[in-house]
């Protein structure tokens, strides 16, 4: 918590610095609020709102959760098999990369046609924007286990899910993790496009209503709550990553 | 019948011939040094040994048993100590052990107290000096089940006073818990304050071009370094090793000096 704060405060300070000159230049020039609300105007909307935007949050933070399970799974699942089988890596891994280039975007009303409107598709959603990172960051880890450790492992007679379990997956933990931090983020704006898909509940819808009636405060409520909740989520997964990983704390590649 | 017996063995890599009927055999608990120039297929001849490489030709057998292609059937110490991080040191110790599915936390808790790495047995590698790596490594070779234990140039990256008390930490060790050891270095002094036997290898395409049976008694110590025997048996194995470079055909060449020094 002491380090938090020692390293924390720099952010924040410049965070405060622009809030505080974006009051000011709203407060000057008399933009409307439809156009820009004031930082004050936006705090307000969260208190006096909080009580009909508290579902939306939780609809959406539970989705992203799901979501990202199912992705780490996913990626993990991809990543091991590519690992393992060396033909579904040549075959499958240059398709791999071509998905990604696929925008969610486009893809979304397709996934309605074919799955409507329940949370198989959001699910799906979610998935597509989190395995990626996890699948190429564990590829990497597996990847970066050394020869000599390898040389090691062979001579000592260890089998193949012996190599596995007792070397690779240790080895690659910390790579895997930064793939975790990344998807972690990804799967809160994954949730809020899922949402788009059509949804009763959901910063996603939440957003849509308040653009559609030009409620910029509400809209930026919801960016802000977007952000919030990606950060928890990285929090979650630096605390994991603290928990599981001790052996490198030494080693200065990581943070 | 020998521990380890290597017979007529031929390895190639593609075009490049570098093992040609290669022969030699170790006695149970003897301690054998392989000494040859660098690049002559010392880490090639232990790939094979722990199968994972095959020859061309010839027979490799562990206690009258074939044991070409069979991974696991030796105990290994490499160059580099090969720890893994996140395991402490007792669990790194134990090892070569679990991999074999066999473990004696026991036995490994007071061989690491022997070692002298009683304040270590719960730290982290990296917590370690490099000699002390290299004493745990040591230490998980000797606790994995098998009975012969390769070592492979294990203290060539070291500097030169941590090595010398490497080798008298080993020597030591060894004397308590005697098993078969083939030993690879590049140091003829290492080779000869170690050894029974030093088997020289030459230049690719390989084969053995001397042995020598060394005749000092154990317990040795240090003080065997500056003794005059042990000066000239230097000069007899440099001297051998010097001429390997050149000379092409092979059971010409291939000298025993059985207990005498020159
Ligand atoms: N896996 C391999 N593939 C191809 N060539 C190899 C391989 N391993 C060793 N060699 C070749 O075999 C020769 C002997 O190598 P090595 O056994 O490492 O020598 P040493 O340990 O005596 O220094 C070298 O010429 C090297 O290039
Ligand atoms: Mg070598």
């Amino acid at each position: 918590m002491n380090y938090l704060i020692r390293k924390g405060w720099r952010p924040i300070a410049v965070l405060l610095l622009l809030f505080i000159l974006w009051e000011i230049i709203v407060k000057i020039t008399k933009v409307p609020d439809w156009l820009l609300p004031a930082p004050t105007m936006i705090i307000n909307e969260i208190i006096s709102g909080w009580t009909s935007f508290y579902p939306d949050l939780v609809s959406t933070a539970k989705i992203a959760v799901e979501g990202f399970l199912v992705g780490t799974t996913v990626g993990l699942v991809v990543a091991v098999s590519l690992h393992l089988v060396p033909w579904i890596r040549d075959s499958v891994y240059p398709l791999l990369i071509l998905s990604q280039n696929v925008p969610i975007i486009v893809l979304a009303p397709l996934l309605v046609i074919w799955f409507g409107f329940g949370l198989l598709p959001k699910i799906i959603v979610i998935t597509l924007t989190c395995f990626f990172p996890i699948t190429v960051a564990a590829l990497d880890g597996f990847k970066q286990v050394p020869y000599a450790h390898k040389h090691y492992m062979l001579m000592a007679g260890a089998g193949k899910s012996q190599m596995f379990w007792k070397l690779e997956w240790p080895y690659a933990l910390p790579s895997v993790f930064s793939g975790l931090k990344i998807s972690a983020t990804y799967s809160v704006m994954g949730a809020v496009i899922s949402e788009w898909l059509g949804a009763e509940k959901g910063i996603g819808v939440y957003m849509t209503l308040a653009s559609s009636s030009f409620r910029t405060d509400k809209v930026f409520v919801a960016i802000l709550s977007i952000m919030v909740l990606s950060l928890l989520f990285f929090a979650v997964i630096v605390a994991a990553e603290k928990y599981f990983i001790r052996w490198q704390s030494k080693g200065g590649t990581m943070e | 019948m020998s521990h380890l017996l290597v017979d007529h063995i031929v390895k190639n890599f593609g075009p490049n011939e570098v093992l040609s009927d290669l022969s030699f055999s170790i006695e149970k608990e003897e301690f054998v040094t392989i000494i040859g120039p660098s690049g002559s297929g010392k880490s090639t001849i232990f790939n094979l040994i722990g199968g994972i490489m095959t020859p061309e030709k010839g027979v490799i057998q562990l206690e009258g048993n074939n044991i070409i292609g069979k991974r696991g059937s030796i105990s290994f110490m490499p160059q580099t100590p090969s720890l893994l991080p996140w395991r402490t040191v007792l669990q790194n110790v134990l090892l070569g052990a679990e991999l074999q599915g066999k473990k004696d936390r026991d036995k490994a808790i007071e061989m690491l107290h022997k070692a002298g790495l009683t304040d270590y047995v719960h730290a982290r590698p990296e917590e370690l000096s490099g000699g002390m790596k290299q004493r745990v490594a040591f230490i998980r070779a000797l606790l994995s089940p098998q009975s012969l234990i390769c070592l492979d140039e294990p203290f060539s990256a070291l500097d030169e006073l941590t090595r010398l008390e490497m080798q008298k930490w080993l020597l030591s060790i060894w004397e308590d818990y005697r098993r078969t050891v083939l030993f690879v270095t590049h140091s003829i002094e290492e080779a000869l304050f170690l050894s029974d036997r030093i088997i020289v290898i030459s230049a690719k395409p390989t084969r053995v071009a001397a042995e020598f049976k060394v005749p000092f008694k154990r317990p040795r110590d240090e003080s065997l370094f500056l003794d005059d025997k042990f000066l000239k048996w230097k000069r007899t194995v440099t001297y051998s090793l010097k001429n390997v470079g050149s000379e092409k055909d092979g059971d010409a060449n291939r000298r025993t000096y059985p207990f005498r020094s020159i």
